[in-house]
This record gives C-alpha cells, sequence and structure tokens, in this order.
C-alpha cells in the first residue's frame, strides 16, 4: 500500500517536466517558411489537371468521346483523339480572349445527352459527321474552361495539366470501349452510353433557365 | 527506463519536431555552371516539350531530317544566348509570342506528320533556337560561367533532340506513329491556350 506523500507527488509535474514543457513550446512555435515554387509550376500544373476532371457533366462527355471512338473503329478511334484537343483548345482561346458565346452551359449538357444516345444507339454516321459532332461540342466544353481560367497561374503548366487530364479521359473512355469486340462488351457499352444519355439529361435539367 | 533518459527523451523530442525555415529553390545545382545548364533546360517545360516535339517530328520525316536538326538547334540555341547576353534580344512578349507560335506550328506538323522540306524544317530549328535562347538567357551578364551554362544547356538539348527522333526514327506500325501525331495535338493544342493567355494577360513564358 502506498503512503499519502507517494499519491500527493503523482500528479506533479516536477522542475524537468516544466522544463520540458517549455522546451516543447519554444521549439514548436511556428517559423516562417521561405519555401516556394519557381513561378508557381506545381500549382499550375495541379490546376489544369484538375479542371477538366472537376466537373461531372465534362467527364462523361470526354469518356463518351472515347467510347464512341471504340464503337466506330478505326479511323475514327485515333481521328478523334488527334482533333479533339486541338478543338477543345480553340474554344479555350475563344473564352480567354473573351469572345461572347452564349448558350455554352447548355451545350454542354447537351452533349452528355448526344453523345449518350449515340453510343447507346451504337450509330455509325459518315466520319465528317462525327468529327463534327464531337468537335462542335469540344468547342464548348473548351470556351467553359477557358472562360474560367483564373489569373496568376503559371500558363504552359496549366494548358500541359489541361491537355494531358482531356486526352487521359479520352484514353479512359477507349480503354473501356475495347470491350465493344465481345457481344457482352457491345451491351455493357450501351448500358454506359444510357447511364451518359441520362446524366446528360440531369444535366441539362439544371442548366435550363 | 531510468529518470534521466526520461529527461533527455522528453526535451530531445520536441528538438526534433521544432520546424525550420525551409529555403527551398532552384537556383544552382553546386556542380558547376555546365550542371547548371542541364539543370535549367531539364527544368524548363517551355524548351523541354518545343525540342521534343520538334525531334519527334524530325524523326517521323527521316533520318535526314534528324541529322541536319541535331547540327542547326544547339548552335542556334547557343547563338540566342549569346546575343541576349550582349542585350540583342527583342522584347519579353515578342519572345513569348514566338513561344506560342513555337507551339502550335510544332505541334501542327507533328499531328498532321506534314510532308516538310528538310531546309524548312532546319529553319524551324533555327528558329527554335534562337528564340529560347534569348528566352533562357535574357537578362544575363556576359561572363565565362554563363558562356558555360550555355553550353551545358546546348549538350543537353543536342542529347534530347536525338533521343527523341531516335524513338521515332524506326516507327513503322500505326498505333506507334499515331501516340506520336497525338503528342502533337497536345503540343498545339497547349500552344492555343498559350497564345489565349497572352492575349487576355500578356507576357508569360
Amino acid at each position: 500500500m502506498r503512503g499519502p506523500r507517494a499519491s500527493m507527488r503523482k500528479p506533479r509535474m516536477g522542475r524537468s517536466g516544466a522544463w520540458s514543457l517549455l522546451t516543447l513550446i519554444a521549439l514548436t512555435v511556428p517559423r516562417l517558411a521561405s519555401a516556394h515554387l519557381v513561378r508557381g509550376e506545381a500549382g499550375g500544373f495541379a490546376s489544369g489537371f484538375e479542371h477538366p476532371i472537376s466537373g461531372l457533366d465534362h467527364i462523361i462527355a470526354m469518356v463518351a468521346v472515347g467510347l464512341w471512338g471504340a464503337q466506330l473503329g478505326k479511323p475514327a478511334i485515333w481521328l478523334l483523339p488527334v482533333t479533339f484537343p486541338l478543338v477543345m483548345a480553340c474554344g479555350g482561346f475563344l473564352g480567354l480572349i473573351g469572345v461572347p458565346l452564349p448558350g455554352s452551359e447548355i451545350a454542354i449538357a447537351l452533349s452528355g445527352v448526344c453523345l449518350g444516345a449515340v453510343v447507346f444507339s451504337e450509330s455509325r454516321p459518315p466520319l465528317w459527321v462525327a468529327a463534327g459532332i464531337v468537335g462542335a461540342f469540344g468547342l464548348f466544353h473548351g470556351y467553359a474552361h477557358g472562360a474560367e481560367l483564373p489569373p496568376g497561374r503559371n500558363p504552359l503548366l496549366y494548358s500541359l495539366g489541361f491537355v494531358l487530364a482531356t486526352g487521359l479521359l479520352h484514353a479512359a473512355g477507349i480503354l473501356m470501349g475495347s470491350v465493344h469486340r465481345w457481344p457482352w462488351g457491345r451491351l455493357a457499352l450501351r448500358a454506359t452510353g444510357a447511364a451518359i444519355l441520362c446524366g446528360g439529361l440531369f444535366f441539362l435539367r439544371g442548366a435550363l433557365p | 527506463m531510468s529518470a534521466w533518459a526520461r529527461r533527455v527523451l522528453v526535451a530531445g523530442l520536441p528538438a526534433l519536431l521544432a520546424p525550420g525555415a525551409a529555403m527551398a529553390h532552384l537556383v544552382a545545382t553546386g556542380m558547376g555552371p555546365v550542371y547548371d545548364g542541364v539543370l535549367h533546360f531539364a527544368l524548363s517545360p517551355e524548351d523541354v516539350l518545343l525540342v521534343i516535339a520538334l525531334a519527334l517530328f524530325a524523326g517521323l520525316r527521316g533520318p535526314g531530317h534528324a541529322r541536319a536538326l541535331f547540327w542547326v538547334l544547339p548552335p542556334a540555341w547557343f547563338a540566342g544566348g549569346v546575343l541576349a547576353m550582349m542585350n540583342l534580344a527583342p522584347a519579353g512578349i515578342a519572345l513569348s509570342l514566338t513561344t506560342a507560335v513555337l507551339f502550335l506550328a510544332v505541334g501542327e506538323l507533328l499531328a498532321a506528320n506534314a510532308r516538310l522540306p528538310m531546309a524548312a524544317c532546319s529553319a524551324i530549328g533555327v528558329v527554335l533556337g534562337l528564340s529560347r535562347g534569348m528566352a533562357d538567357l535574357a537578362g544575363v551578364d556576359p561572363n565565362s560561367a554563363h558562356l558555360l551554362m550555355l553550353g551545358g544547356m546546348c549538350a543537353a538539348i543536342f542529347l534530347v533532340s536525338a533521343l527523341a527522333a531516335s524513338v521515332t526514327l524506326p516507327l513503322q506500325r500505326l498505333w506507334m506513329i499515331v501516340t506520336a501525331r497525338v503528342c502533337g495535338s497536345w503540343i498545339a493544342a497547349m500552344g492555343l491556350l498559350l497564345a489565349g493567355w497572352m492575349v487576355r494577360y500578356g507576357a508569360v513564358v
């Protein structure tokens, strides 16, 4: 059994404990961190990469382009990923220089509806029609990204991240679309198209005044 | 654990947690000006991407185009750097605009796999080398250390362009060529966005 003296000493900190506490407080006081990223490179790339994947309406349209390309086969499967970033960048350019393009949000929502419908119905229009549909919607998607671009970022790394993310979304769509060779895969692709169509309708409802 | 060890531990742990001032910046390698030049090139995406894109295009066009580029691009870069050190470089906005146009033009050529004569391909290499060399060395004092840095940069450019061209030279399969062309499309898209940015916010690179 412990004496009353011992039980009284237990909660006391003692001199060494007090010094340790003071040392802890003194040493953990935050100091100014002089670390900096030269010209904001990391921020530029990260924000550019994040931009195309930040909105579900953009994601479903990009993936749908890849899915449709996979359904259409050669040469659409590689023509669409080559042309789409360029057309999208044209839209981004228009948005950046401030050209007014009314109804872009409605067009973006419509892109989900239209691209979902063509994937669902396995449409096979002539190549120039397919490229025209995809290009027109790409213009609106790019415009929205360009118009929303904030100042103060590194533009080159921002563009690199932006284009890379867009291309990777297409690549994801093409990879998913590679199941088209099997009967069950065709069915799965059509079901994905229906889901994209429903998503597009949902966004259209939100975009309409 | 003894009382003494406990005291040392209690006092020592906070010391390990003490934040120090981080002085991160990419100025010098500490290994001399040649390596500084190599590092500067490697850490400048506007330089690396353009060199790789033009070399991929030259490689797609054939060995003649690629060989001509190796002997034109690094000397032009060196000349551009020397001109900048002599304060003979144009204004920053002109160099930025040239960079955006080069991204667009070289990317388009690669994406289209255009049939371009060797002289035209080399001329683009000269414009690229001069403009980016000027942009990299703008405002730098002319001294031997900076000349060595420029030399290191040009050596890295020679190496990277040779490696990139050698990637596309033997490409025969369609999907490989398509991959190179998709890279061109992405680089052209970056050029367009860069140009738009310049219109909106001014000189950037």
